[in-house]
């Protein structure tokens, strides 16, 4: 399945990416964040404070993921 | 309701009077206006950019805004957010709430700032002296939502 992965504020910078496709077999977005966190350049998604959303929907790491969903992982946000 | 998401400065003074300029059932508008200030734990701050998350930002403000639709008897409300370059002294975020009495006005609008705290996906970046640096999160804007549970 493939999956498209964003990456917003401090995140993106330090991994140096917006977005990325990943192809793989991913049961959860917690699934996608572990494959990431494999290369060091994506250390921060091991932060505890890690938000992300699924289809533009805030979520938990152990939401369920289908073919084609976008998911994508940000610090706590600071609008207002 | 009315969601706004836009570059562009607003005047506040005009969006309160708009909140009853068509309704002369409303008999409350409670509004709150967020500023960009000069200084921020410790720093001078010259300027901000606010990234957002484009199509998830609409959907969660939305998102917000239907929820304090149905919590209260509202006549009307709007939520306006800033994105990209601000300087000091500008507003950031406007939100108003109208009713036909005071009470559901003020807690809806302060319901809807809680909740866009802790769930709009807007960041905020500033430049100090030190160079730019990204806001951190607070604990307290959570304990300000979970006021609502």
């Amino acid at each position: 399945m493939s999956i498209n992965v964003l990456f917003f504020a401090r995140y993106s910078e330090t991994i140096g990416l917006d977005s990325l496709e990943m192809e793989g077999d991913f049961a959860t977005v917690d699934a996608v964040r572990q494959a990431l966190v494999g290369d060091p350049g994506f250390d921060v998604l091991n932060e505890t404070s890690l938000m992300c959303a699924r289809n533009q929907e805030m979520c938990s790491v152990d939401e369920p993921l289908e073919a084609g969903d976008e998911v994508a992982f940000f610090p706590p946000v600071t609008g207002g | 309701m009315a969601i706004r998401v836009q570059p562009a400065p607003f005047d506040p003074g005009v969006e309160v009077n708009a909140m009853h300029a068509a309704n002369v059932g409303v008999g409350a508008v409670v509004s709150f206006v967020g500023y960009v200030r000069d200084f921020n734990d410790g720093h001078d701050v010259a300027g901000m950019f606010l990234e957002h998350y484009p199509g998830m930002t609409e959907k969660a403000l939305a998102k917000i805004a239907v929820e304090a639709e149905q919590r209260w008897p509202l006549l009307k409300l709007e939520v306006l957010h800033r994105i990209g370059a601000l300087e000091p002294g500008e507003p950031i975020v406007f939100v108003a709430a109208a009713s036909a009495h005071r009470q559901a006005a003020f807690d809806a609008c302060a319901f809807v700032m809680d909740y866009l705290k802790t769930r709009a996906p807007f960041w905020k970046k500033e430049s100090t002296s030190e160079g730019a640096r990204w806001v951190d999160g607070r604990d307290s804007d959570h304990a300000a939502a979970d006021r609502w549970k």
